[in-house]
């Protein structure tokens, strides 16, 4: 170890939570340290402990929560015996916390410059005037254009992005130590999410602070960190400086989620690995190493034997076994070859749905509106959309929110009644209505909704959600044992046992019931199927097993699937022909592989750039798109996107609507710049540059 | 904000035009022949004949609800049918301005104890304080009025005789020190009904609100405790409960029938029981008509209040 004093140290800090009359154990034995200037990094998935962790350093517990051993130091003091009284003087001086979701952090009731001063009134004693101005400045910091206007802004005014900004602003105001990011941009749009994470690492290198940085985005965590913690059922598995970390991994566990995380590179007939079965609960955490129910590599030592938190480095420390093993290069993972998937037709020419000049708007004016006059400001959610998709091939829609896919996926399925379009399904004409539609077209045409959690009826056992659509939609009638055999085939299809038809929704993880989502779906054998962000919210090993599903079931039931989504990556990992938005209109579309490769449409390819690469040597691309998409209820003249765009030509871009140009095999892209230019200018994209993770 | 405004007071007219209809339309249906009730059985033919013809109860349906409107808009609201006949509007403006003042003491003295109540049995969530609180609040809620009313009567105005807090308030005149003794008791009895509902809705707010990530973000700012709680939490958990309270205030004006009887109050309610039984028309159709609108007003201010209070809620 070196001979700088951390600014932060935590020594076998073990945390119990009570649940009844028991007392369980949530975080085991952790060591920690951060250094003056270092972004420490903090990843794990959903139960592995991260935030609480990260919410002890700023010993702030839950209710139910207790430090049961170990020692927290900031700058040398120990901040466990603190009372809370005293620890106010510490919070929000020299502890802050950048939360995760910032419209819900911050009071609505509030102005924006408000909740600033707050902070500085109370620690710096600033007047309520100098706090104002204060405000205006750490607004202006955090590049908020004009600052002066949004200090008497209420949080629900801003966008996401610029909600996060204040939010960092306000950890800022008043220099802290530490700076504690609780998944600070989960909840943004990928392109936001590039610009707020080059803004945080600029101010946190400039206000000589140190942060601790809690994350499940592997990619975030490598363009982010100096170093990087893996936590996996409360307790520490490795601890490594990031180039290492991720270049060679020596624990399993960090072995596996990097393995799983969906990589464009990879082509469409390839599975994820995956890392097997779910974290444990708090109340089964096995007596060995916490991470053997699920190694791959695992010993029969591994079950009994818990392994100590070992020295491999100089500020590297890992918790297994069989690290020797793995560094020597005795033990190799099995995780590196991909796997096939089943073998299945090709696409072919046929068409599963056309939907020709698909138009949606919100918000008619009223009554009274109408009468009085005034503002008739409406929504075009989706303005002359045209999607094609063919038999057993996948459309992939991606772009911002606010670009109107899910509106789009939802006036096809008809839970939106689309204004204006065609469509047919099966070459059968179909209606915009879902009063107009018939049994077969119910049947043939199934969606996978966002959240799993809000699509099942918490009060209906898994069999009888999935016996209810197999009911309700069979062509013809069956009997119970039928509707049994048929539950557990479904069941079987996606990876769960027969037993799972018992357990209601609340007794399954995410990755589960979005299992039990795609059974319902599946559960008619439709001919194509709309999937809403069906891995958004999931860990990112659990999203390596629904994709490997919903690719196997391509592949065994022949289906099609429109797949929506704003990660690119795992967008490409199953879609072979990708349409972009933006504002309501596709701007660009083609053959995956065309679309990740130049030319592209300058939005496509700002999207691309702003991927964070999980591997800390990428450099990333380094186009930002400024600003917010602009309100739908005023879009802007000519192309669309030309108030953002940042390779605009000029005059023509806000006076013209583009053309179309046509970059072969289908390949589409809506600009004014032509296609051997766009070449030109995109010749060395993001992706080529990218190195392989060899694991 | 304007814009709303202006259409909520037109909302207010329709409303105020409906219950016009269904309050004319109730009081034709009542049973029985209102010259006949009001002159007596021995009255003759021509007595009746000269009475209905005297307050327009010959002419057809129409023609009378379209008068007895008009009059009521221009503020002519009739004469009362019992003997010697004296104008409805004087009478019913006296009993509202009673209404109003034992209304306006029953909210300075449940405002304030109901809330208070319910943020401290929120603060101390399932203790023996929140127990209490709980136990008490719904036992005097589940009580009626009458039985309250009269457990205080004999409980403080005839057992304390030193308070010198009178049972029953006949004297609607004199200093506001009498005023405050006459309405002390009748005004405690509508507490009890307000304070379990309004202690649970503040107590829910505030729970609820202790939960949310923002409540985190005051703490971690260092902000001490009382200003988180007072500063960030109440300023949110309270804005159902002043919506509530402003609802409650068309209670307080109109629905106080069983008060008022218990401690002779002579308020707005107890009229219209007596309009009622003596079929006076006119006087109920006004008593009615301005129960109404001060129910359709209190609802228009506690929208108004929760937008002003809310600036996540846009008027337009």
């Amino acid at each position: 170890m070196n001979s700088t004093i951390p600014v932060i140290e935590v020594n076998n800090l073990s945390i119990d939570y009570q649940l009844g009359k028991r007392w369980l154990n949530a975080i085991r034995d952790v060591s920690l340290r951060i250094d003056p200037f270092e972004i420490h990094g903090l990843v794990g998935e959903s139960g592995s402990g991260k935030s609480t962790l990260a919410l002890a350093l700023m010993r702030y517990l839950a209710g139910n929560a207790r430090i049961s051993s170990g020692e927290i130091l900031l700058d040398g003091e120990n901040l466990v015996p603190k009372s809370e009284h005293e620890m106010r003087h510490i919070w929000g001086k020299k502890l802050s916390l950048v939360p995760q979701d910032p419209l819900a952090a911050l009071n609505p009731s509030y102005t924006i410059g408000e909740q600033i001063a707050e902070v500085t009134r109370l620690h710096e004693g600033l007047s309520k005037q100098q706090a104002f101005s204060r405000a205006v400045e750490l607004l202006a910091k955090v590049k908020i254009a004009d600052p002066e206007a949004v200090v008497r802004r209420y949080p629900h005014q801003l966008s996401g992005g610029m909600q996060q900004r204040v939010t960092i602003a306000m950890a800022l105001s008043t220099q802290p130590r530490l700076l504690v990011l609780d998944e600070p941009t989960t909840a943004l749009d990928v392109t936001t999410q590039a610009v707020i994470l080059d803004l945080f690492r600029d101010l946190i290198h400039d206000n000589k602070a140190a942060a601790l940085y809690v994350s499940h985005d592997l990619g975030a965590i490598a363009q982010m960190c100096d170093r990087v913690t893996v936590m996996y059922g409360g307790e520490v598995m490795a601890s490594a400086p990031v180039h290492p970390l991720y270049a060679a991994p020596l624990h399993p566990y960090t072995m596996g989620l990097l393995a799983s995380i969906p990589r464009p590179t990879e082509g469409v007939e390839t599975r994820l690995p995956t890392i097997d079965g779910v974290a444990p609960s708090l109340a089964e955490r096995p007596s060995g190493c916490v991470f053997a129910p699920r190694c791959p590599v695992a010993l029969p030592i591994c079950f009994d034997e818990k392994p100590p938190l070992e020295i491999i480095d100089t500020g590297r420390m890992g918790k297994c076994h069989r690290w020797r093993e793995i560094r020597s290069g005795e033990l190799v993972m099995q995780t590196a070859p991909l796997e096939k998937v089943a073998a299945s037709l090709p696409p072919d020419d046929n068409y599963v749905l056309m939907a020709g000049g698909v138009s949606k708007r919100f918000g008619s004016p009223s009554l009274f509106t109408r009468l009085v006059g005034g503002d008739s400001g409406y929504v075009q959610a989706v303005d002359d959309v045209s999607v094609r998709v063919r038999a057993r091939s996948t459309l992939g829609l991606v772009g911002e929110s606010g670009s109107g896919k899910t509106t789009l996926a939802r006036s096809i399925v008809a839970l939106e009644v689309a204004d204006d379009g065609q469509m047919t399904l099966l070459d059968m004409p179909i209606a915009n209505t879902l009063a107009g539609r018939s049994q077969v077209v119910l049947r043939e045409l199934q969606m996978v909704f966002q959240n799993p959690n809000d699509t099942l009826n918490p009060y209906q056992t898994v069999g009888e959600a999935l016996a209810r659509t197999i009911r309700r939609l069979s062509s013809r009638a069956m009997t119970q044992t039928e509707i049994r055999a048929k539950v557990n085939d479904l069941l079987d299809e996606v990876r769960l046992t027969a037993e799972y038809a018992d357990r209601y929704p609340a007794e399954l993880s995410g990755g589960e019931k979005q299992r039990v989502a795609i059974a319902r779906a599946f559960a008619t054998d439709p001919a194509l199927v709309i999937a809403d962000e069906p891995t958004s919210s999931l860990d990112v090993s659990v999203q390596a097993v629904v994709l490997n599903l919903l690719k196997d079931l391509r592949a065994r039931e022949g289906a099609s699937y429109i797949l929506i989504s704003h990660d690119l990556a795992a967008v490409s990992y199953l879609a072979d022909w990708i349409a972009v938005m933006y504002l309501g209109q596709i701007v660009e579309e083609g053959d995956t592989e065309d679309v990740y490769q130049a030319p592209s449409h300058p939005y496509t390819e700002a999207l691309l750039s702003a991927i964070p690469a999980p591997d800390p040597t990428v450099q990333r691309g380094n186009i930002r798109l400024e600003g917010d998409v602009p309100s739908p209820r005023n879009i802007p003249s000519g192309c669309r996107f030309h108030t953002r765009c940042p390779r605009k030509i000029g005059a023509i871009c806000e006076a013209q609507e583009p053309p179309w140009l046509d970059a072969g095999d289908g390949h589409r892209i809506r600009c004014h710049i032509p296609i051997d230019e766009l070449i030109a200018m995109q010749s060395t994209p993001p992706d080529s540059e990218r190195n392989e993770v060899s694991l | 904000m304007s814009r709303y405004i202006i259409r909520r007071l037109l909302l207010l007219a329709v409303t105020m035009l409906v219950t016009s209809l269904i309050i004319f339309g109730l009081t034709q249906v009542i049973p029985g022949d209102v010259a006949q009730l009001i002159l007596g059985r021995e009255a003759g033919e021509q007595a009746l004949a000269d009475f209905r013809a005297e307050f327009g109860l010959d002419d057809p349906l129409p023609v009378q609800y379209v008068n007895w409107l008009g009059g009521f808009v221009t503020g002519d609201w009739g004469r009362s049918f019992t003997s010697g006949n004296p104008a409805v509007r004087p009478l019913v403006m006296e009993r509202l301005g009673n209404s109003m003042r034992l209304a306006t003491m029953t909210l300075i003295i449940s405002v304030p104890v109901s809330i208070l109540l319910g943020v401290l049995a929120a603060l101390w969530e399932d203790s023996w304080l929140d127990n209490l609180i709980s136990v008490l609040s719904l036992s005097v809620v589940g009580l009626p009025e009458f039985v309250t009313g009269l457990l205080l009567i004999n409980g403080i105005a005839l057992g304390i005789k030193s308070l010198g807090l009178p049972a029953t308030s006949s004297v609607p005149d004199g200093t506001l020190e009498d005023w405050i003794r006459q309405l002390i008791l009748p005004s405690l009895t509508a507490t009890f009904v307000l304070l379990g509902y309004i202690a649970r809705l503040t107590r829910a707010g505030v729970l609820d609100e202790l939960k949310k990530p923002y409540v985190r973000t005051a703490t971690l700012k260092g902000l001490p405790y009382r200003a988180v709680i007072f500063k960030h939490v109440l300023r949110n958990a309270l804005l159902p409960t002043i919506t509530v309270i402003a609802l409650s205030v068309g209670w307080l004006i109109g629905g106080l029938v069983v008060i008022e009887n218990v401690y002779n109050y002579p308020g707005l309610g107890a009229l219209m029981v007596d309009a009622v039984k003596q079929k006076n028309l006119l006087m109920l159709q006004a008593i009615v008509m301005v129960t109404i609108f001060f129910f359709a007003l209190a609802n228009l201010v506690a929208d108004l209040l929760y937008a002003v209070l809310n600036p996540r809620i846009r008027l337009e």
